[in-house]
């Protein structure tokens, strides 16, 4: 599978980045041919992670599989836990009580916003910044207390269950989220001072990696790095789940198809998720949060299949059940596997240093790429 | 558009299609030979425009194996699902990586985890398992490994 190390027959350069390496976050390998110092070609060669989790789900229950999910995009667990309940609802026809739905969404947001907080550190981090990684560890460790009181995990929550979530929110929960809101608010313009405007910065940023929204829709991108492209793709707004069609939020969409335009719509998107926050934390209303579901669940035969936004882009669960207690099949459309093969088509033509900015604004999770 | 206007127009441009009943979307029924034809006018016609593939993926039934094909329209905001039933002893249907990139990636993963043999695919290798897994297709039913799986 490894290609030799050394130069191809026209005399190109052929290195290798990662498997272990800072700036791919975990274990991605990648076999880069270059020509002084321009990309020919980018080939990720994956795996190093794969648990084959479609597979252990096939001998896993309806109520066991979800917890599978959560180590797949771990940045996003509630929003995978999400999209699975959702989908064995889907097929069970359970109706969620509207205590659930919210905290559900305001748990999904928490984590959009945690997730972009880690990407923006790391970024910045990818391009030689080391402070912004602080700045943004400080807001995110307060969203993780806030999830480690109520889910009593600080990663893999696990949190939602089918029929709504797993115990009540703990009594802090609302005081703290707006305790963390304020806290958001008066540091959201540190993080604009100190890279978004830094001229450095936009200098490695602007006109790096571009991407067409042809390519893009191509390529099967979603989530930041389409709407960066002006792909109007945001799952929560086109195929609206849970309450999504009652809230007031904008999709953002930048214009630009490069690095820094997907920059912007991360920075911009968290604002949304704040603004979505705000809504619901005084408006949680009374009531259950669980229905009542049969200990033992069984989905119908048929299809099913569950689209949700999580913080990298569209995220799919397909199940096939033939009527049992653990699914036939089922496979995870992860957002990562398809936005890091668009990685190759970016990358050709452009200088070996800024491919670590294309990788950053592609904010890849390699558990979630394997699966 | 509506499902029963999809498939009007679908049924206009290919006549020899079936369609199954019941799911969430309209379901499009292909033999393997009149894919990547029907592929193409699904891409390219004003009307339909799918120019997003959501998802592919394979379904091993024991006695054959089915492609399942998730298509959106980004404009247009509608959905189909295509799925085409392989030939139990060579199971090989053309590639659709030249109308939607991203089948190519995807592509790959079915190959190696089903061995599905996608004709004209520029780039058939193994994308995630390591080497060493050429013939072992580990997500087919009969797939037994006691080394590297638990059995739950």
């Amino acid at each position: 599978m490894v290609e030799e190390i050394g130069r191809t027959a026209d005399g190109n350069i052929i290195i290798n980045v990662g498997p272990q390496h800072p700036a791919t976050h975990g274990v991605l390998h990648l076999v880069i041919t270059i020509n002084g110092e321009t990309i020919i070609k980018v080939e990720p060669h994956l795996g190093y992670i794969h648990r084959s989790i479609e597979k252990m789900c096939e001998s896993l229950t309806y109520r066991q599989f979800i917890y599978v999910t959560s180590r797949m995009d771990y940045l996003s667990s509630h929003i995978n836990n999400h999209a699975c309940a959702l989908c064995v609802e889907n097929g069970l026809q359970v109706e969620v009580p509207a205590r659930a739905q919210v905290i559900r969404v305001l748990m999904d947001e928490l984590t959009r916003i945690a997730s972009h907080e880690l990407w923006w550190g790391a970024m910045a981090m990818d391009l030689g910044a080391f402070t912004p990684f602080f700045h943004a560890f400080r807001e995110r460790e307060t969203i993780n207390d806030i999830m480690e009181e109520t889910c009593g995990a600080r990663l893999t929550m696990n949190y939602m269950v089918p029929g709504g979530v797993m115990q009540d929110i703990h009594p802090n929960f609302q005081q703290r989220v707006k305790d963390f809101i304020k806290l958001y608010k008066s540091k959201i313009s540190e993080y604009d001072e100190l890279v978004t405007g830094n001229i450095i910065f936009q200098n490695r940023m602007k006109g790096v990696g571009y991407l067409s929204p042809e390519d893009a829709v191509s390529f099967g991108v979603s989530g930041p790095p389409a709407r960066g492209s002006g792909v109007s793709c945001d799952t929560r707004k086109t195929y609206p789940y849970e309450i999504y069609n009652q809230l007031q939020f904008d999709e953002i969409l930048e214009t630009g198809g490069d690095s820094f335009a997907r920059y912007m719509v991360r920075i911009r998107e968290m604002n949304q998720s704040i603004k979505i926050i705000e809504q619901l934390i005084d408006n949680i209303p009374e009531g259950d949060f669980q229905a009542k579901t049969k200990a033992v669940l069984k989905l119908p035969k048929g299809e099913f299949l569950q689209k949700v936004e999580t913080a990298r882009g569209q995220f799919g669960v397909y199940i096939v059940s033939e009527g049992g207690t653990t699914p036939y099949r089922i496979k995870f459309r992860s957002p990562g596997f398809s936005n890091l093969s668009a990685l190759d088509h970016m990358a050709r033509g452009s200088k070996l240093g800024d491919l670590v900015a294309m990788m950053g604004t592609l904010d890849l999770v390699i558990p979630d790429i394997d699966r | 558009m509506t499902n029963e206007a999809l498939k009007e127009k679908i049924l206009q441009l290919s006549p020899a299609v079936s369609f199954e009943e019941g799911g969430q979307w309209l379901t499009i029924i292909v033999k393997p030979a009149a894919w990547h034809s029907l592929a193409a006018q699904l891409r390219n016609d004003k009307a339909l425009f799918f120019n997003f593939l959501f998802c592919l993926t394979c379904i091993d039934w024991k006695t054959h194996l089915t492609m399942v094909y998730h298509l959106e329209s980004v404009q247009f905001r509608h959905n189909i699902v295509i799925k085409s039933k392989l030939d139990a002893a060579d199971p090989s249907i053309a590639t659709v990586s030249d109308i939607w990139q991203t089948a190519n990636f995807h592509e790959r993963e079915v190959y190696e985890m089903f061995g599905v043999n996608f004709i004209n695919h520029p780039d058939l290798r193994l994308l995630i398992l390591p080497d060493g897994w050429e013939n072992k297709r580990p997500l087919l039913k009969n797939f037994e490994d006691p080394v590297n799986m638990i059995k739950l």
